[in-house]
């Protein structure tokens, strides 16, 4: 199948790929994996005592769409506060790359890497 | 009424059937709707015969796999695994599935990735175990359904090491 050129970009530069402190209060984890593909993603998130998210990093194993959207998200994730960040949707995802259906569930994941990591955020500045 | 898999081989419905029966019961079936066999038969007949051929095929193939198989008891209970689009799972199981992948890709030679192979056919045989135990024993459609889930991720793992295998065999 034919990848995109926004996707193929992504594949061969992955932008922020690496690891955050998970034990940090101020790094959200979100792990998400689907088992259609076997894809496996980590999306990591760390915001400043504003709110705001300044960095964030991801690894993901599985395909070139895959890899693809959680490198988009990292991009679109830094500067944005929770609730922006809460509202990026897959279809935004794969509308940038242009995925074809059957690569739908990668942005899928993607979205739901954030909402995980958002999660597990807010889990721990509550405690 | 459509005829379910099961009951296309004269089999139990149950994830914990007798492979060699399945294995008989659909050559005898083939062999039944063999195009030779109704050469003779009017159009009707035939298309009948080919549909009852493909039907053999593709239950076959399903009841064959236990994935496949476990996959296909709970969509007859109704049950969808929701594969494509729930991407909750346990984070322990996510980080021994990513700790797997990164052994796959440092892997430097065939012996490790035999050792690596072994220790995912353990686990996808106990997945089966858990599977079969939740299906045919406890009833328990929620830990059957998580099995398929995990089954289905072990099951890419053994595809990504047969071709880890075949790119250092090269």
């Amino acid at each position: 199948m034919a990848y995109s050129d926004k996707v193929l970009d992504h594949y061969e530069n992955p932008r922020n790929v690496g690891a955050l402190d998970k034990n940090d209060d101020h790094v959200g984890t979100g792990m998400v994996g689907a088992p259609a593909c076997g894809d496996v993603m980590k999306l990591q998130i760390r915001v400043n005592d504003d709110g705001i998210i300044e960095d964030a990093k991801f690894k993901t194993y599985g395909c070139g769409s895959a890899i693809a959207s959680s490198s988009l998200v990292t991009e679109w994730l830094k500067g944005k506060n929770l609730d922006q960040a809460m509202t990026i949707k897959n279809s935004d995802i794969a509308e940038e790359l242009a995925l074809p259906p059957v690569k739908i569930h990668c942005s899928v994941l993607a979205e739901d890497a954030i909402k995980a990591a958002i999660a597990d955020l807010k889990q721990k500045q509550a405690a | 009424m459509s005829q379910t898999h099961f009951q296309l081989f004269n089999l139990p419905q149950a994830f914990a059937i007798d492979l060699a029966v399945l294995d008989t019961q659909y050559r005898r079936l083939q062999s039944e709707v063999h195009p030779d066999r109704f050469a003779s038969a009017s159009d009707a007949e035939k298309r009948q015969s080919l549909q009852l051929a493909t039907q053999a095929n593709d239950a076959y193939q399903t009841l064959k796999d236990p994935l496949q198989r476990g996959r296909y008891l709970l969509q007859l209970k109704g049950i969808d695994t929701l594969e494509e689009s729930n991407t909750a799972m346990p984070t322990a199981f996510l980080m021994q599935q990513m700790e797997w992948r990164e052994a796959i890709e440092d892997a430097q030679n065939m012996a490790q990735l035999e050792v690596l192979q072994q220790d995912l056919r353990e686990k996808f045989n106990s997945l089966c175990a858990k599977l079969q135990a939740a299906l045919d024993q406890s009833h328990d459609d929620k830990m059957a359904t998580e099995a398929v889930r995990q089954l289905s991720f072990m099951d890419k793992l053994l595809n990504e090491i047969d071709q880890a295998m075949e790119l250092i065999e090269t």
